[in-house]
């Protein structure tokens, strides 16, 4: 399986994939801290369920961990994963 | 002021805090499923085992103790004991659902390292269940260092073993184990222990079949999930007539009854037409619409027991966010379906300050139930019950059409707005989604019930007291006996209608009308009981004319175009007196509720105009 990083808004619906980056500093203070309260972290596993909007501009639905949660594309775009299982075991210390 | 103990429920949103609250003090706090529900705090009373009452406060749900909203601000406040005129409490119960342990218990943990009293309730073990999870209640509450009860709060499952835990925590029994020692660790810390508990407390964990993500790709699909939410909407109006007829003709048929024994039995004179014209007539016609208001909640209730309201939420975020709102303040607006007041309520939990006030002004903009029953009187006088084929009424796609004029009214002021009186960030839409659940019938028969409990007392009182002062505004002066002269030109209210005439005539309205505006202030379903009135003492004892209902005699006195300028004024109508009233609290002054009632004045004006002028260009007569 292919193991490149590839930003959340891009990763295939439905496919087992776990956070490598966030770009926290392109998010408000708000909404970062949100993100983080939703349990979204690097290591984490997320996959992406559901896509909105009519003309891919809608927000985007995903699973992270047990929850599932939706967020604006902005958002998604922020995050950068890979794809394969998770890797919370051995978590980059930050 | 109170010396009695006092406990407070506490957890993420969604975990069933207010399910648990209910259980425990036989409350009827309102319940949802999805986040957000609880935006103030409650208090209620709570036995314990001994007898001993407890004051117990439900909380609005949040995922932390840094407020990103003014509904989180509350709980805070409360829980650090800095509410203002309340002790701190003396135990917490923190509410976790059992099926999303590792975010609900990092949350725990910074609740638990707090000191303070503390039993934790694993809430919803039923569906963990149905997910495949099987879980340790007592291996939780060895990692977690307090008592860990299993709970199922809307069947009642568990809920003496947590009353007597309370009872114990209250008595000072110490924690089951000693505190694991933590006093301040950083978020991520948490977040890894609180994973680690989890996965403790997990016995087995076998993967099932999962309904909500089945039942989300139609959902939430772009295009078919956008038509079943219209499909959806389009139903409830539908059944809004399609199930109303009979109830609705067996009240009227009440009503009709009750009005020609009063006037067979009582001389003619002012008591019998305080009675007839303004009792039974004027309130009577509001009361008729009782069963649409029912089956408009049934449909919004619905909505919010299953979850679909955050799925609504998520196929709008593409709109709200091209007229600068969160996607979260649908849920708002489709509550304001309702009435605007909650939903104004609801707007606490948006974070952005601006985001939030754009909502607030624009939740009027919704139609609420009040102004049902106007759009159905005139509907029914003037728009034939016809099929439009597929087994469409005309009625109900009228009055779909009036519904979704009004939020297209409220996206277009919203964007207005945005760019003008509340400009700045646009806002952002983060929100967790919930599963789907079946409504338990119980819960939405008893939401129903309570609706019909606030709408018969609105119409004894607040509707009651406004009709009644309409009516005498109406009968006095009397016309002396044998001037053919009009009562109601005659009398107190006709001559400020004649007067406010002046300014509405252009936009077509009639006496009536500017008759039925002033005491609508008062509630909207009033225009209705204050036309009703009016008719009914210009009836007098003619006949014929006591026999022709409301709508008749609306069909048959007003042109159409009037009609239909009457109904788009009641699209922006000006809002009642409780929505101006919360509008101020919320936004903590008089600038924002003046600024709402001017900008809705004008519109209602140029709305109801440009609909008047266009009919009669066109020749609607
Ligand atoms: N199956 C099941 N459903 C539950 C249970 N407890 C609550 N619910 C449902 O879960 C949803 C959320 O419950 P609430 O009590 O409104 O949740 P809350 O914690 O008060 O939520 P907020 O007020 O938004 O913070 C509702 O639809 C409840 O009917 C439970 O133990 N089992
Ligand atoms: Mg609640």
């Amino acid at each position: 399986m292919s193991d490149y990083p590839l930003r959340l808004t891009d990763l295939p619906l439905r496919q087992p994939a776990y956070v490598d980056l966030i770009d926290w500093t392109s998010l408000s203070a708000t909404d970062a801290q949100r993100l983080r309260e939703f349990g979204l972290c690097e290591g984490a596993s997320v996959e992406a369920l559901h896509h909105g909007g009519l003309l891919g501009r809608g927000p985007i639905a995903c699973r992270v961990g047990r929850m599932t949660i939706a967020m604006r594309r902005a958002h998604a775009a922020a995050v950068t994963v890979r794809t394969g299982p998770e890797t919370l075991g051995s978590e980059p210390a930050a | 002021m109170s010396a009695l103990p006092l406990v407070a429920l506490v957890g993420n949103p969604n975990a069933g805090k207010s399910a648990l609250f209910n259980a425990l003090t036989g409350a009827r706090q309102k319940l949802g499923n999805y986040p957000g529900v609880t935006v103030e705090r409650k208090a209620g009373r709570l036995s314990l085992a001994d007898g001993r009452p407890v004051e117990l406060v439900d909380l609005p749900g949040t995922y932390s103790l840094d407020p990103a909203s003014p509904d989180e601000q509350v709980t805070r406040d409360v829980v650090m004991g800095k509410q203002v005129g309340e002790k701190r409490p003396d135990a917490l119960v923190i509410v976790v659902d059992a099926a999303n342990l590792d975010n609900h218990l990092r949350f725990a943990l910074e609740l638990i390292a707090l000191g303070l009293p503390t039993i934790v309730a694993l809430n919803m073990v039923d569906l963990a269940t149905r997910d495949g999870l099987e879980l340790d209640a007592a291996a939780l509450s060895r990692e977690l260092g307090v008592p860990v009860i299993a709970t199922v709060a809307v069947r009642k499952r568990g809920l003496d073993h947590l009353r007597t835990e309370l009872e114990a925590l209250l008595n000072g029994a110490p924690a089951p184990y000693p505190a694991t020692a933590q006093p301040h660790r950083d978020f991520d810390a948490t977040r890894q222990e609180a994973r680690r508990i989890a996965r403790a407390g997990i016995v087995r964990e076998t993967p099932s079949r999962r309904l909500t993500a089945a039942v989300d790709r139609v959902a939430l699909h772009p295009i078919a999930g956008l038509a079943l939410l219209l499909a959806l909407l389009f139903v409830m109006f539908q059944a809004v007539y399609a199930w109303s007829e009979a109830p609705i003709a067996m009240i009227e048929g009440l009503a009709e009854a009750t009005a020609t024994l009063v006037r067979d039995s009582l001389p003619d004179g002012i008591v019998r037409s305080f009675l007839v014209d303004g009792v039974i007539n004027g309130v009577g016609s509001v009361v008729v619409f009782l069963p649409q208001i029912l089956i408009l909640f049934f449909f919004i209730l619905m909505l919010e027991a299953t979850g679909y309201m955050v799925r609504a939420a998520f196929l709008m975020d593409g709109i709200m966010a091209k007229v600068g709102l969160s996607g979260r303040a649908f849920i708002p607006l489709l509550s304001s379906f309702a009435c605007a007041i909650p939903g104004i309520m609801a707007t606490r939990t948006i974070a952005d300050p601006k985001d939030r006030l754009t909502t607030i002004l624009i939740a009027p903009l919704m139609t609420c139930s009040a102004r049902l029953p106007v759009y159905a009187v005139i509907i029914g006088a003037f728009i034939p019950a016809r099929d439009i084929g597929y087994g469409i009424g005309l009625q109900g796609f009228v009055l779909f059409c009036l519904y979704l004029a009004g939020i297209v009214g409220a996206m277009l002021v919203a964007l207005v707005l945005r760019l003008t009186v509340t400009r700045g960030a646009s806002g952002s839409f983060l929100m967790e989604m919930p599963k789907y659940q079946w409504p338990r019938p119980q819960d939405i028969l008893l939401g129903l019930w309570q609706r019909a409990v606030i709408f018969l007392k609105r119409a004894g009182t607040i509707i009651f007291t406004s009709t009644v002062i309409l009516w005498v505004l109406l009968s006095f002066p009397r016309v002396p006996d044998g001037d053919p002269a009009s009562q109601v030109d005659h009398s107190i209210a006709g001559r400020v209608a004649s007067g406010l005439n002046v300014v509405l005539e252009p936009i077509g309205f009639n006496r009536d009308i500017s008759l039925a505006l002033i005491p609508a202030m008062a509630a909207r379903e009033v225009a209705v009981s204050a036309l009703a009135t009016v008719y009914s003492i210009d009836a007098g004892d003619d006949e014929a004319a006591l026999e022709q209902s409301l709508g008749d005699r609306l069909s048959s006195q007003w042109p159409l175009p009037t009609a239909l300028a009457f109904l788009a004024w009641f699209i922006f109508a000006p809002q009642c007196i409780s929505t101006i009233a919360v509008t101020r609290r919320e936004t903590n002054g008089w600038k924002w509720p003046l600024f709402m009632v001017g900008y809705l004045f004008a519109l209602a004006y140029v709305a109801a105009g440009l609909t008047y002028w266009t009919a009669t260009a066109m020749g609607l007569a």
